[in-house]
């Protein structure tokens, strides 16, 4: 693992520091007050990561670098503003993901300050396990899941944020905010604890853990509201650019670096494209679009007639097989 | 298709779904996301597919599965858990909470129920009224959903018959009426073809009212709770504390969420448990500092006095401060499998109040065909029960009518850290005896004859021996028994029988449980002035609830009290009682009779316990006789010399 280091925290009462802009160059200069559903959300969000600096002693917040990821880390700023954010943030490299997911990471622990950990698993990487050859099922168990459950063990953390949000897919749609998991990391959907009000309930024993999803109730076009109300800076790969990509089997992947494996005929072109999620490159299909700006984003979603996920190779291989890796441990 | 109107100024509704199982309610929300065009191709062809597959919707296209999502739940054609399905109109954006049917999964219904809105209550157009449907209206009316929507669904199974439709209208009105909830709007449907849910449909063409989606469009959510889960707007500022934010010696404020009322920088707060009172110096948020925060916005605050604040304290408005106690009552929904232990100690958790509390007592359990409450002999999962619960250190609370959040609390299972109730606090119980604090000029009389003096003369030791049992047990006859054997051996006893106390000392106390316990105190109270004179107390009451029990022995002294449960089987009580009470208590001419129509807590650690209808009174005695040798209190056989 590496830890870079953490920069002091801003002066306490002062006014936050402006992050450089999106690299839409979207929305106005000046921010309004959120009034209606965004006020809301961010509220129930704010009040939720609090909730666990609160009750937990080692909790960590997983960062996956994508634009949910980004409202959450946001959320956690202004949880604890003036203070730091007091917890690290985990990313759990599979060595796959866009180069430019990896620069922005780097580059917003810097800026924003925050304890960045990183880890990759090793035993994967000796092994040579890669998205080309191994298959998306085993390759996302062994460079995904079971490095989660390393970095989780190894930092004996006892809560973890993930930015899942329920209207991504159906067996998400059924899950707590503070999502109990057992020693091996299980869930178990069909004995979840009741969560009442704003009570939540985060007892644990030890080994135990909870999950908490502090976007639980945010829609994909919320969040894209929300980055585009707060100028909230996300990786360039969700605005559309002329990239590389390659069209196998309906899905547009994208030639991110050398290791691409071209099948028989295929040569890289250029299209304008971006993508609604991020993750290892070769696993993440990109969408045809002109949209270059967050409220060109927002304007073609608002049109969308396919949901999110579909980009995932991952979510295809059955139906419920999300259900199925989340039991065994998969965010 | 399009997500039309979907900008950020959208107002937020939440919707809780609710009725018997196979009432249709993912048909239904299938429904409203397929026709009001909110479902992406992809996933409409994945629900195509698999209706072909597991659908239960013969050759219609399964709309249940876009909501039945878990795998148990599509091959058992149930909804287990709460699914949230998000969707938006031009008009408002909704969450739905759709709750399960299943008697079984009811407490997950309460957990849906607890941040909506406003309910649909789902009736089957054929069966009509269930008590699934009263179970969770009356769920849903006692977690403060203000307002509620009956879809009359199945309109297509009646022949979208009007007089039919007009009937259910009635039962759902009486029950709402019975309940004591606010009236419900009636709108006949069919989820599986449509008919008035997004559309109104060829075939209610005699239905002049709205659609389902129109009517959740324009519904009046004025008086609804603001923010959800936070609470009601109205004007008490409340403020829990949820944590200290202190970067360095420089800053500290604690964030919290307003959970009612607004918040002004300026304003004069008190600061509950503590009172002490301070104002707000500024309003800190990422965004600036704010002049005003209203309910549901999460702030941080400073101010102006340095004051002791932690998680867990409310900052209140001192004109209108909450109300703080050790005793509520509260009513709960019971969400475990194991029952309700009365006098067990229970985690209670209100956001940053977390602390130890117990219920002492068991008022009632709601039957939800009368709908009426009852005596409960236990409290089991998916009950609804009026409790008061007692917690070691205070409360800061209101009424859970006045605010959703500190009017409420949820108990944990410590050994388990299970949530297993959901509670709703009516108001604080008033105090009992037991709590009255006596005067403050009042000083206690010493007696100037030590314990050692009267052991020497009276050879023995004071010792108090509690009887307890159902009715028909022994009691009487084993203390009558112990009291003469005591007698023989020359020691001196008084013997405090619970009918002679009704007799007299308390002849002015009937039976409920409330009756009871403040019986059991003045026994207590006699036994302990006996004790401190160095006698034995001998005291033979029913004293049915554990918790009282447990106060007992800790107003006598733990070191001096002996619980003595006697055990014979129901039957043999029953046969002994030739007064005739347990015949009376199956009549219902005697309430809340315990072993009947009220509980009989067993002691899960009495000193001893003898089934008299196994052993004689001797042996009963003997057993007793040989607990006090053994325990120091009597010699063996001869007096015992200081």
């Amino acid at each position: 693992m590496t830890r870079p280091t953490r920069s002091d925290p801003q002066a306490p009462g002062s006014r936050p520091h402006q992050g450089t802009h999106t690299s839409a160059g979207a929305a106005a200069a000046s921010r309004g007050p959120r009034e209606g559903r965004l006020q809301q959300l961010e509220d129930e969000g704010v009040h939720i990561i609090r909730e666990v600096a609160a009750q937990f002693r080692n909790p960590v917040m997983l960062y996956s670098i994508g634009k949910d990821s980004s409202v959450m880390l946001h959320l956690a700023r202004k949880a604890f503003w003036p203070g730091p954010v007091p917890f690290p943030l985990l990313h759990v490299d599979t060595t796959w993901k866009f180069r430019e997911m990896i620069s922005f990471r780097d580059r917003m622990a810097r800026e924003i300050g925050f304890d960045l950990v990183v880890h990759t698993n090793a035993d994967g990487v000796a092994a040579r396990i890669n998205p080309f050859d191994h298959g998306s099922s085993h390759y996302t168990d062994v460079m995904k899941t079971q490095a989660l459950k390393q970095a989780l063990a190894a930092g004996g953390y006892d809560a973890a944020f993930g930015g899942a949000r329920r209207d991504e897919e159906p067996s998400r749609a059924k899950e707590r905010v503070f999502s109990f998991r057992d020693r091996h990391h299980r869930w178990d959907p069909k004995n979840q604890r009741p969560e009442l009000w704003n009570h939540y309930n985060g007892r644990v024993a030890a080994g135990e853990s909870i999950r908490v999803f502090p976007l639980s109730n945010w829609t994909e076009l919320d969040v894209w509201h929300y980055i585009a109300a707060e100028q909230i800076e996300v990786v360039p790969l969700y605005l559309a650019a002329p990239r590389p990509v390659v069209e196998r089997d309906g899905t547009l992947l994208m030639v991110d670096d050398e290791r691409f494996r071209f099948e028989a005929g295929e040569q890289p072109e250029m299209r304008s494209v971006r993508f609604r999620t991020l993750g290892c490159y070769p696993l993440t299909g990109a969408v045809e679009s002109q949209a270059a700006t967050l409220d060109g984003v927002i304007a073609e979603m608002e049109r969308a007639t396919r949901s999110e996920r579909e980009g995932r190779v991952i979510d295809h291989d059955r139906s419920g097989s999300m259900e199925e890796k989340k039991r065994e441990g998969y965010f | 298709m399009a997500l039309e109107g979907t900008g950020p100024q959208r107002d937020l509704l939440r919707l809780l779904t609710c009725g018997s199982v196979d009432d249709g309610k993912s048909t239904l929300i299938g429904r409203l996301l397929h026709d009001s065009h909110q479902l992406h191709d992809d996933r409409l062809a994945a629900v195509h597919k698999e209706s072909a597959v597991s659908g239960h919707a013969g050759r219609h296209v399964d709309l249940a599965l876009l909501a039945d999502s878990l795998m148990a739940e599509r091959e058992q054609g149930i909804t287990i858990d709460v699914a949230y399905l998000y969707f938006s109109t031009s008009e408002r954006s909704f969450i739905i909470a759709d709750a399960p049917g299943h008697e079984q999964y009811t407490r997950n219904m309460a957990t849906g129920a607890s941040t909506a809105d406003l309910a649909v209550i789902l009736v089957d157009a054929v069966r009509g009224v269930t008590t699934q449907t009263r179970r969770h209206s009356s769920i849903a009316g006692l977690m403060g959903i203000s307002a509620a929507v009956a879809a009359v669904n199945k309109m297509d199974l009646v022949g979208y018959d009007e007089g039919r439709f007009r009937s259910i209208a009635a039962e759902v009105s009486a029950m709402a009426g019975a309940l004591g909830l606010a009236e419900p709007v009636c709108i006949p449907v069919s989820a599986l073809h449509g008919d008035g849910v997004v559309e109104p449909g060829a075939n209610l063409g005699w239905y002049d009212g709205p659609c389902l989606l129109d009517h959740l469009e324009h519904a009046d959510m004025d008086s609804r709770p603001a923010a959800g889960a936070s609470g009601f707007a109205g004007g008490r500022m409340r403020l829990p504390v949820q944590l200290v934010i202190r970067p360095d010696h420089r800053f500290r404020g604690f964030a919290g969420t307003v959970c009612e009322g607004t918040l002004r920088a300026g304003d004069r707060v008190r600061v509950e448990p503590s009172g002490r009172t301070t104002a707000i110096e500024r309003i800190v948020t990422f965004d600036g500092d704010l002049e005003e925060a209203p309910t549901g916005r999460t702030v941080v605050v400073t101010t102006t006095e340095e004051i002791d604040i932690g998680r867990g304290d409310v900052i209140v408005d001192p004109a209108h401060p909450p109300q703080r106690g050790r005793l509520v009552t509260a009513t709960m929904v019971w969400m475990s499998e194991a029952d309700l232990v009365v006098g067990r100690e229970y985690l209670l958790a209100q956001g940053g109040q977390t602390m130890r509390c117990r219920v002492s007592e068991v008022m009632g359990r709601l039957d939800l065909d009368a709908l009426e409450s009852v005596p409960a002999a236990a409290v089991r999962l998916n009950d609804i029960a009026t409790v008061t619960v007692r917690t070691d250190t205070e409360l800061i609370f209101d009424p859970y009518t006045q605010n959703r959040t500190t009017g409420s609390f949820i108990l944990i299972e410590p050994s388990s850290n299970a949530t297993v109730a959901a509670c709703m606090i009516e108001a604080a119980a008033p105090a009992a005896a037991w709590e009255a604090v006596p005067g403050a000029t009042l000083e206690r009389q010493r007696s100037s004859i030590s314990g050692a003096e009267r052991a020497a003369r009276l050879g023995q030791r004071p010792v108090t021996v509690l009887l307890t049992g159902l009715t028909g047990a022994g009691k009487s006859t084993i203390a009558s028994a112990l009291e003469r054997e005591l007698f023989e051996r020359g020691r001196t006893t008084v013997r405090l029988d619970g009918e002679n106390m009704r007799l007299g000392v308390s002849r002015d106390l009937g039976f409920s449980s409330r009756d009871r316990s403040e019986n059991v105190r003045r026994t207590a109270e006699l036994a302990r002035l006996v004790n401190d004179q160095g006698l034995i107390a001998v005291a033979a009451l029913v004293a049915p609830s554990a918790a009282v029990r447990e106060r007992a022995r800790e107003l006598i002294g733990a070191e001096r009290f002996v619980e003595v449960f006697l055990d014979p089987p129901l039957e043999v009580c029953r046969s002994r009682d030739h007064a005739g009470l347990y015949e009376a208590a199956d009549r219902g001419e005697i309430r809340q009779f315990p072993g009947v129509s009220a509980p009989y807590d067993k002691p899960a650690d009495a000193d001893l316990v003898l089934d008299t209808s196994r052993l004689d009174v001797g042996s009963c005695v003997r057993a007793i006789v040989t607990w006090l040798e053994a325990g120091g209190f009597i010699g063996a056989g001869e007096g015992l010399e200081a």
